[in-house]
């Protein structure tokens, strides 16, 4: 490798994956077979609560009707303030994210500061509009980017669709097969300003309903130890909730749910 | 058609010396030393966003002295390497020997082949880990590349600082006592620098991955005093 220097009109700027191509590498995110059974990443979301944000996803990872991976991660730090979840196409889309964490410190140390949350967004929007020409060919990946916005000090959620189109989400949102039923549970239990606890609470529920409702959510493991992840996104940055954390609130989930005969009975718990 | 001159080659590298050690001669200078918990840089700069100091990776400083433009074109060169590796590889192979040795090479090249000469000093620091030993590596304007175990000094007047800086050095010695020692050295016997006057960063471990932190001036005040 030689020491990447650059003529003042040639210069890729603070831009990685600009970086990336003037190198001839620009292809590395496109690697791919033809004809392959891919893995499938499945339910993940993001909800707003005092702190800033949360963000969960189960650990299934399927290929066709089988499960191919059964304690994949589906939630990462994007930088320090913000996180990204993604569902879809596994392979791709952990490739992606590996860039985009990349692309986002790469440019923090480039130009001496970090982008705005609004910038990181838009960044993702990029890139998975890139993916598109994959995308039609079966390998979509969708993101759900969500991060602490310090010039607002307020927690913020963007969801994309595969064309890159990304928008900007209120209080909650999901994506991913179990998307669906997630949704609806966070809908029922959501309100202003959730404790860091009552919103841990909320994920767990959703992410135990869309297991339930979804065959290709990974619930609660209790056979192998193996639970979703949960993560925090606050002034404080990126924050993983502890796994015995995690464990102990889904242990509790499933025995209040063993209590009611599989049912919430009666309210939302 | 008019001949050139002839200059004996001896002439032509004494000169472009003079001219790159004049050059950084006219900027600030920067210690760098290993402490009982990691790597201090520490350099004489008043610039609060024009920095000497920057993160180049995750156990990766950079540090340079003389003319902001050029070095600061060698830092982002150095970033793009090493992010460029680190993705097409693993994080883990990204090493501060590597690094140096391109900064020496481009150095020297352009020191030889150009019109004129760099007129920058780098250093490049590694915080070490496992098997990888910590590291400084000093490259001079010619290209000419040496590795530190302890601190190093770069700058126009590195001498009278090298000297008082070995002096004052212990060997596991604590970060306060390091800055210290630092700020006293740049400021030689006859001035006393203000922690508005200096840039302070180090490479420690217990923050996580990135291993590169500033320490601003009200911490280094609140250092310094506590």
């Amino acid at each position: 490798m030689a020491l990447p220097l650059f003529d003042p009109t040639e210069d890729p700027g603070p831009s990685f994956t600009a970086l990336l191509s003037r190198e001839g590498m620009g292809d590395l995110r496109q690697i791919q077979d033809h004809g392959i059974t891919q893995a499938h990443g499945t339910t993940v979301l993001a909800i707003r609560y005092a702190d800033g944000v949360i963000m969960a996803g189960d650990r299934r990872a399927t290929e066709g009707h089988s499960i191919a991976h059964r304690s994949m991660e589906k939630v990462f730090p994007a930088d320090r303030y913000s996180a990204v979840a993604i569902a879809g196409s596994a392979g791709m889309a952990v490739e992606m994210v590996r860039l985009f964490q990349v692309q986002l410190e790469h440019y923090e140390k480039v130009e001496g500061v970090t982008l705005s949350l609004e910038g990181k967004a838009n960044q993702l929007a990029q890139m998975v509009r890139a993916h598109l020409p994959m995308a039609m060919q079966g390998f979509v990946v969708v993101p759900l980017f969500c991060g602490f916005d310090i010039a607002r000090s307020t927690g913020r959620i963007f969801t994309y669709d595969p064309a890159g189109g990304h928008y900007e989400e209120t209080d909650f949102q999901t994506t991913g097969s179990g998307g669906r039923d997630a949704r609806q549970t966070i809908k029922l239990g959501y309100r202003e300003n959730l404790s860091r606890s009552e919103a841990i609470e909320l994920a767990v529920l959703s992410l135990y309903e869309a297991a339930d409702g979804d065959s290709a959510t990974g619930g609660p493991d209790l056979v192998r130890g193996i639970f979703p992840i949960i993560a925090t996104v606050t002034a404080e940055g990126y924050d993983r909730v502890p796994d015995d954390e995690i464990a102990e609130r889904f242990t509790e989930a499933v025995e209040r749910r063993r209590s009611t005969g599989g049912d919430a009975g009666g309210t939302l718990r | 058609m008019t001949m050139p001159y002839y200059v004996a080659p001896e002439q032509v590298m004494k000169d472009r010396a003079e001219y790159a050690q004049k050059g950084i001669a006219r900027g600030r200078s920067l210690v760098a030393t290993v402490f009982d918990k990691g790597i201090l840089l520490v350099a004489e700069n008043p610039s609060k966003t024009l920095h000497k100091i920057s993160e180049i990776y995750d156990r990766v400083a950079f540090a340079g002295v003389g003319k902001y433009n050029e070095y600061d074109q060698l830092r982002v060169a150095g970033v793009r390497h090493a992010d460029t590796k680190g993705f097409a590889y693993s994080r883990e192979d990204v090493d501060a020997r590597s690094l140096a040795n391109l900064y020496a090479q481009y150095l020297g090249q352009v020191f030889t082949h150009e019109m004129k000469p760099l007129e920058v000093e780098i250093l490049v620091a590694e915080l070490g880990a496992g098997p990888r030993p910590t590291q400084l590596f000093h490259v001079a304007y010619e290209g000419t590349i040496t590795d530190e175990e302890h601190f190093a000094v770069l700058g126009g007047e590195a001498e009278p600082i090298r000297e008082q800086f070995a002096q004052s050095y212990v060997d596991g010695w604590t970060l306060l006592e390091a800055i210290r020692a630092a700020i006293a050295a740049l400021a030689g016997p006859d001035r006393t620098l203000e922690p508005e006057q200096v840039e302070v960063a180090v490479l420690t471990d217990g923050h996580g991955r990135r291993t590169f932190r500033r320490i601003e001036d009200q911490d280094l005040t609140e250092l310094l005093e506590g």
